[in-house]
């Protein structure tokens, strides 16, 4: 038998270590520099406005007056708007395709709603403003005003473009997100839990709505604050189907701007010092709530998922 | 095995050194120059085989920063260099260069169900549309200015521009010129507040006249190129000596006429004086250093932009609906161009 050089290996060994940490290190030092930077390019602009452009609703480039409140808003609300949505129908989307449907169904199907994640942003942009926007004008608008038009938020002109199609769109775009990863956190659960369950006498209904649903809800928690992460962040279809427009409104129909919108919109003719480093520091905002938003997803996950058994 | 490969890498590092010693020129700016740039460029490199030109169209604002910092060799900006990007571009290259390369219009649009284009609309009633006064179609205003046309009863929806853009910065020139109440509550600029409460953003040309063609009642601005080629229904302005244009193309070369001392400082036209002058229109400028920092390109460099602001290449520029620069405005072009030292 030939005999080995171990020290060669060993020192390859070394080498390879080496190389696997550096790559580890070397994207942790890309997100802390990109961070860095975030702080340096937006410091005109937090020296200007100081914690006053969280809560200040102007916002003027011919003035130079920058306030964020309006743009905080409108991201919040619409990224709640389509988690709820997605939320809701997502759950109920895996808790199916997880307990309920046969194999035949459920692989298809499930792909299928994986395959949305793969549209491109812009592309639910163009079918959100030339599909949605005058489906929401000429029909689930008057719908709501005339159903529910007593509630302050359904009340005002309906333009089709506003906060309400940006969380359809938004619904849409992380309801894949969703679906996927509760789907994968169900199925972790146990049989062991739902075998106790039928034992007892529990229909199939009863066990995935009060004991495997309850038992995934962490795991569940977890998929919507990915969701959330996402949603925060997406710019091209968001600005295309909200209106663009500064300003906190009451109603849903109303149009609206996000962070992420503003930035896409404004910064390649931005002009002047603090116009610059005040659309920097817009990013700087999404970058650390997206960061926190994430990071919290992922821990939760984490500490679910790997007790699959 | 590794022969073959050998042999194909210095091949092709072979044939692309010929190609790469042909002279490359490269500028960045306005998206408004960009249908004009690519179609002039791809001309010039026809008969001048041996030069490219690589226009990236990122924005006035990007173009301006790339110029500043170098890395192109000329900018295109819809708005000229203010006093502080010409100091901090000279800190950077040295004196600064503006010569204005493109001439257009802002044409108004509409989606009034029923009404074809050719609405008339005053100075004053425009702004106070824009500002918000006026919230409707059928309001008092607009139906004494068209007598025998029937308005219908629809709210007015304004839309503009939510990205930074030129074609907004000379809209609402005029509208300054024009109102005193609009210089007051909101200003010119690339970027505006819009105060009438209906008013909703679309993002570029094509998101502005879409956002148009989807709300019946809808008011916006666009590029007259972009108004003619997508036959979008336009309205016909009344301008500063009281007359309607309903050829604006021609009213846009009588503005530009009406200006003779262009300069980068004093280069707005709207709202121009003469009988047929279009009232809104402007420029868009190249920028380039008078002192290139690359030597062997700067002879090239002056020569395609001489060739760019004339006539034949203005010929191609009116081929895309643009309006072709007057002959008097290249020759101040030319004699900007002519202090570049090569």
């Amino acid at each position: 038998m030939k005999s080995r050089n171990y020290a060669a290996i060993a020192a390859a060994d070394r080498i390879f270590l080496l190389v696997v940490y550096a790559a580890a290190v070397l994207f942790v030092l890309l997100v802390a520099m990109l961070f860095v930077e975030l702080v340096h390019g937006s410091w005109p602009s937090i020296q200007a406005f100081k914690l006053k452009f969280l809560w200040t609703s102007e916002w003027n480039p011919v003035t130079g007056q920058f306030g964020a409140l309006p743009l905080i808003y409108g991201t919040i609300v619409s990224s709640l708007i389509a988690i709820v949505l997605a939320g809701v129908v997502g759950i109920l989307a895996a808790a199916y395709l997880a307990e309920f449907a046969p194999l035949w169904i459920a692989r298809p199907l499930g792909f299928i709603i994986e395959l949305l994640a793969a549209v491109p942003s812009v592309v639910f942009g163009l079918w959100g403003l030339f599909v949605l926007a005058p489906f929401v004008r000429n029909a689930l608008g008057p719908f709501l005003q005339k159903t529910l038009g007593f509630l302050p938020i359904f009340q005002g002109t309906i333009s089709g473009v506003g906060m309400l199609t940006a969380g359809l769109i938004l619904a849409l775009m992380v309801l894949p997100t969703v679906t996927a990863i509760s789907r994968e956190v169900i199925v972790a659960i146990g049989s062991d839990l739902r075998e106790a369950s039928m034992s007892l006498g529990a229909t199939k209904w009863e066990t995935v709505a009060r004991v495997v649903l309850p038992a995934s809800r962490v795991g569940i928690f977890g998929a919507i604050v990915l969701a959330l992460g996402r949603a925060l962040g997406e710019t091209i279809a968001t600005t295309m189907v909200i209106g663009n427009r500064p300003e906190i409104a009451t109603s849903l129909f109303a149009p609206s701007y996000t962070l992420a919108s503003v930035i896409a919109n404004e910064f390649s003719e931005a002009n002047g010092a603090v116009y610059i480093s005040a659309l920097i520091e817009l990013g700087l905002l999404l970058f650390i709530v997206s960061f926190i938003v994430n990071a919290m997803a992922r821990l939760l996950l984490w500490a679910v998922l790997r007790e699959r058994h | 095995m590794r022969k073959t490969f050998t042999f194909a890498f210095v091949a092709l590092f072979v044939t692309i050194v010929p190609a790469l010693a042909a002279t490359q020129l490269t500028g960045a700016g306005s998206t408004w120059d960009y249908p004009y740039f690519s179609k002039a460029f791809y001309e010039y490199s026809k008969s001048h085989g041996d030069v490219q030109v690589n226009y990236q169209s990122i924005g006035s604002g990007g173009g301006i920063a790339q110029f500043t910092q170098r890395t192109v060799d000329f900018g295109a900006t819809d708005v000229p260099m203010n006093a502080g990007e010409i100091k901090a571009a000279e800190a950077s290259g040295g004196p600064v260069l503006q010569a204005p390369v493109v001439l257009g219009g802002v044409s108004v649009i509409y989606n009034v169900p029923g009404i074809a284009s050719g609405l008339h609309l005053t100075p004053g009633v425009l702004a106070n549309i824009f500002l918000g006064k006026i919230a409707n179609w059928n309001d008092p205003q607009i139906v004494k200015l068209n007598a025998g046309t029937k308005l219908p009863n629809t709210p007015i929806v304004v839309v503009h521009r939510s990205d930074g853009s030129g074609t907004t910065y000379i809209f609402t020139d005029y509208l300054s010129s024009v109102s005193a109440d609009w210089k007051s509550k909101v200003g010119t600029g690339k970027s505006v507040t819009w105060p009438a409460p209906s008013a909703i953003g679309g993002k570029g040309s094509e998101g502005l006249a879409g956002q148009v063609s989807n709300n019946p009642g809808a008011i916006g601005y666009v590029e007259l190129a972009y108004a003619i080629q997508n036959k979008i229904p336009q309205a016909t302005l009344q301008n500063a000596a009281g007359k309607y244009i309903s050829d604006a193309p021609g009213g846009v070369r009588a503005a530009a006429a009406s200006k003779p001392e262009l300069t980068p400082t004093n280069f707005s036209i709207v709202n121009a004086k003469c009988a047929t002058c279009y009232p809104i229109a402007g420029y868009s400028w190249v920028v380039v250093y008078q002192n290139p920092q690359d030597k062997s390109k700067a002879k090239t460099l002056q020569e395609i932009l001489t060739w760019l602001t004339g006539g034949d290449a203005q010929k191609i520029a009116g081929s895309l609906d643009y309006v072709p620069l007057p002959e008097n405005v290249q020759q101040i072009a030319h004699n900007t161009l002519a202090k570049m030292h090569v």
